[in-house]
């Protein structure tokens, strides 16, 4: 990625972000499991996943929240200028053993304030033909 | 067992401060595969005008919900937790959350709504230092599924 911070100038309604596909494995989950506190086992333990009636092993939804998030902070050049962040969880992504999942995350520039040198970003997450995030919408502050 | 819904309004005392290390700020980055350098590096970090390294935008969520937490497990709203599904996360940051930070949330119970069997809760935790500062608003809506 690049350090530069992207400038209001460089920003217009309408431009898309650079896309991504978050490539989401077991081994992923375990490490946001550890990493996040989140030990619900519906995101590790198959047999249980199963058990509580689910088809398989699910990612956490801020899993997926908060790496969907990346391909606006590398876009714009520092994490901290992300000043709000949103989603509902609409369909969970399921993680199969074998193959685990891919999201494809792409933004699209929705507004630009150049008082207060703001842009919003709406990002979409799809999963094979299910859009799991909802309303995803950030707020940056722009150079 | 019915969601109460006598618990809209209601605000827990805030929670014991959490210390934001360094080095759960660099997991947790690493576990959503962030790769800016304001999360890993604190002279790079400094560089752009921070106290050090920085949280990714969603970290707050690890306080957030222990400020959830006490409504989970306070026996008189009636959540049972096995139901629980995370519908909606928002986070409004009044700054970027920095290592070295001692934060403390309050929670409050913005609503709660029965519907078609389901119980739907909306929780604001606010997010401020030891020292009052404000640094972010995560609101959290949590989908209790009803019964077969």
């Amino acid at each position: 990625m690049s350090d530069a911070l992207l400038s209001l100038s460089d920003v217009e309604v309408g431009q898309a972000l650079p896309p991504r596909t978050i490539h989401i494995s077991r081994a992923s989950l375990v490490q946001y499991t550890g990493a996040s506190l989140d030990r619900n086992r519906i995101h590790w333990d198959e047999r249980f996943a199963r058990s509580v009636g689910l088809p398989d092993v699910i990612a956490h939804g801020m899993f997926t929240m908060g790496s969907a998030i990346n391909i606006v902070c590398d876009w714009l050049g520092d994490a901290g200028r992300v000043v709000e962040y949103g989603t509902r969880f609409t369909k969970p992504v399921v993680v199969p053993y074998e193959s685990g999942a891919d999201v494809e995350v792409t933004g699209v520039v929705t507004a630009v304030d150049a008082q207060t040198r703001r842009a919003t970003v709406e990002l979409q997450a799809m999963c094979g033909a299910d859009k799991v995030l909802g309303r995803a919408v950030a707020v940056v502050v722009l150079g | 067992m019915a969601v109460n819904v006598s618990f809209t309004g209601r605000t827990y005392p805030p929670t014991a401060p959490y210390a934001v290390g360094r080095e759960k700020i660099r997991e947790f980055a690493e576990a959503v595969g962030a790769h800016d350098v304001v999360h890993f590096d604190q002279v790079q970090a400094r560089a752009r005008g921070y106290r050090d390294v920085i949280a990714t935008p969603t970290f707050a969520v690890l306080i957030a919900q222990k400020c959830d937490r006490q409504l989970i497990e306070d026996p008189e709203a009636g959540i049972d937790f096995s139901r629980v599904v995370h519908g909606e996360q928002r986070f409004v940051h009044h700054r970027p959350i920095t290592a070295g930070d001692e934060i403390v949330g309050v929670l409050t119970v913005d609503s709660v709504k029965q519907a078609g069997g389901h119980a739907m809760v909306t929780t604001r935790s606010e997010l401020s230092t030891i020292g009052g500062e404000p640094v972010c608003t995560a609101t959290s809506t949590l989908v209790i599924r009803g019964g077969e």
